[in-house]
């Protein structure tokens, strides 16, 4: 549970961590169709010096950046070896029925490998710096335009916030029942398939009662309180872009003109 | 049958995902006699929930060990050892009806005894003299343990810890979020549990009125370490130190205080419940 670093917010106070949540939503997704622009090996080059520009800028240390990598890591190294092993083109190197280890493939296995990395590690680094509230107030204010196709922005955005908020507590209570029932000798992570699923009922019972109870509560407290899924929203949180998310945008841009200059050369 | 708890130089923290928690527990080292009843007291933080933990095998020291009996546990202690120190140290989390999960009491309270091994034909016997001894009706054995009320819930937990025949039961706050009338019910089958049965009462409280009413002994926590560990009256004595502890003073005692200053007139000895207070306002003649 602890190993998903994917999601979870590191404080700090860098220069990323106080961009713009919409900055950093942007330029994220941005990444994403950049990182398929590299094509030769300057590409690459450069791919990676933002991804090692980025990661250093957040000030989180690259430990958390491979945390986030490392559950990811089989199916990356899969998509690469069937990229070393059935590309054919270039100069073969060795060749054994269909399998095949080319000029092409190898290159080919390394691009993929690099957006991989570099995406997820971009990513994550949008996600280490962002307070998930502050991400669901950039996503909501990204979904603004959805409202005329008549999507209930505002309520999922509200949903967003109520179930991102929730997590800790949904964690600290799981840890608190799986104790005591260990305290009664209940043995996780043991025995067959079934017996560890078994297993798992006194935590979930346990866990999906309070959290109904919960939600109960809330909605009552919401209710109590005045609100009113219907009616236009105020936010307590105003987002404020800044010079420096300008700046951020014109990052992403001269990197986009950087990668259409090289692919002209 | 008799079994120390003793505690040696216990060094303990948690880990939770990359941050590691400052020490919670520094060397700590205690030793607990069979049949006792001792509060834990302590501001939050200091490290009492923690203590209970060890003690269950729920968290392992990082340096120092654990004595259960003839079972010593330490950092690397194997899951078989750890059970069996859960058999006989019960622990009772805060609100453990948070714990209860079966369709029926009955079935919630065998959890623990078929965990540990029990024969399905003998833990039928099994509830119903816990349920009896948690001062339940029988018939509550086949409701569904979410139909039942607040303090209900309290007992049936407490009940399914104690069907696993424990030789010390560990309660963290038990009496947290009842009414006066329930918390004073609790804590007297707490008191008979540990008169008539002998079983090793360790229970975690903030609240000094049951201290001064039920325990023998009194453990204080302060940032991780245990400060003080002797026979409860000896705590009270010394109210200079319970301030240093922020720790409350029994509404008798503080009278009493209240009174000596007041008054001139010094009680014979130290007073902690209204009766006591009585008796010593008498002998001094000025009641």
């Amino acid at each position: 549970m602890n190993k998903l670093i994917l999601g979870r917010y590191f404080p700090g106070d860098s220069l990323i961590h106080r961009l713009d949540p919409r900055a950093k939503l942007i330029s994220g997704i941005a990444f994403i169709f950049i990182s398929f622009l590299a094509k030769n090996s300057q590409g690459l080059f450069l791919l990676w010096l933002f991804t090692f520009f980025v990661m250093s800028t957040t000030r989180v240390g690259f430990r958390a950046f491979f945390r986030g990598v490392r559950p990811l890591i089989w199916l990356i190294l899969f998509t690469v070896f069937l990229q070393i092993l059935f590309t054919a083109g270039g100069t073969i190197y060795f060749n054994w029925g269909p399998i095949k280890i080319s000029e092409y493939g190898l290159a080919n296995a390394l691009f993929i490998f690099s957006r991989f990395v570099t995406i997820i590690v971009v990513t994550t680094a949008v996600t280490l710096t962002t307070k998930p509230m502050e991400l669901t107030d950039g996503l909501t204010f990204l979904m603004r335009p959805l409202r005329i196709l008549r999507v209930p922005v505002d309520e999922l955005s509200m949903m967003l916030s109520i179930a991102l908020r929730f997590i800790p507590n949904l964690l600290d209570e799981m840890q608190r029942i799986m104790d005591a029932q260990k305290a009664r000798g209940a043995v996780f992570g043991e025995g067959s398939l079934f017996h560890q699923m078994k297993a798992l009922v006194p935590i979930f019972l346990p866990l999906f009662s309070s959290s109904l109870n919960r939600g109960e509560e809330l909605a009552n407290v919401m209710d109590v309180r005045g609100y009113r899924s219907e009616l236009p929203r105020s936010s307590f949180r105003r987002l404020i872009w800044k010079i420096k998310d300008t700046v951020c945008m014109l990052v992403i841009l001269l990197l986009i003109a950087a990668f259409a200059v090289l692919n002209l050369i | 049958m008799a079994m120390r708890l003793r505690l040696d130089h216990v060094t303990a923290d948690y880990q939770i995902g990359p941050v590691r928690s400052p020490r919670v527990l520094r060397e700590v080292s205690m030793s607990l006699q069979p049949g006792t009843f001792t509060a834990v007291v302590g501001p939050t933080g200091a490290g009492k929930s923690s203590l209970l933990k060890v003690l269950n095998g729920l968290l392992l020291p990082q340096s120092g060990q654990a004595e259960i009996g003839d079972i010593t546990i330490d950092g690397k202690s194997s899951k078989r050892l750890l059970k069996a120190v859960r058999k006989r140290v019960g622990l009772v989390f805060q609100f453990p009806e948070s714990q209860l999960f079966a369709e029926t009491v009955e079935q919630d309270i065998s959890f623990g005894p078929l965990n540990f091994g029990a024969h399905p034909r003998n833990v039928h016997a099994l509830a119903e003299k816990v349920i009896a001894q948690v001062g339940l009706d029988e018939s509550i054995l086949y409701r569904s343990p979410f139909s039942l009320s607040g303090g209900q819930k309290r007992r049936v937990a407490i009940a399914g810890v104690l069907a696993l025949e424990p030789e010390v039961l560990a309660l963290d706050e038990p009496t947290a979020g009842l009414d006066p009338t329930g918390k004073e019910e609790l804590l007297s089958l707490l008191k008979q549990w540990n008169k008539q049965n002998g079983l090793t009462i360790l229970m975690v409280t903030h609240d000094m009125e049951s201290v001064a009413r039920y325990a023998d002994d009194v453990v204080v926590m302060e940032k991780g370490r245990a400060v003080f560990h002797d026979s409860m009256r000896k705590l009270f004595e010394d109210t200079e130190r319970l301030e240093k502890w922020q720790l409350d003073v029994p509404d008798a005692r503080r009278f009493q205080l209240e009174f000596e200053v007041r008054s001139g007139t010094r009680l014979p000895r130290v007073c902690l419940t209204e009766d006591e207070l009585a008796d010593a306002l008498i002998e001094v003649g000025r009641v």
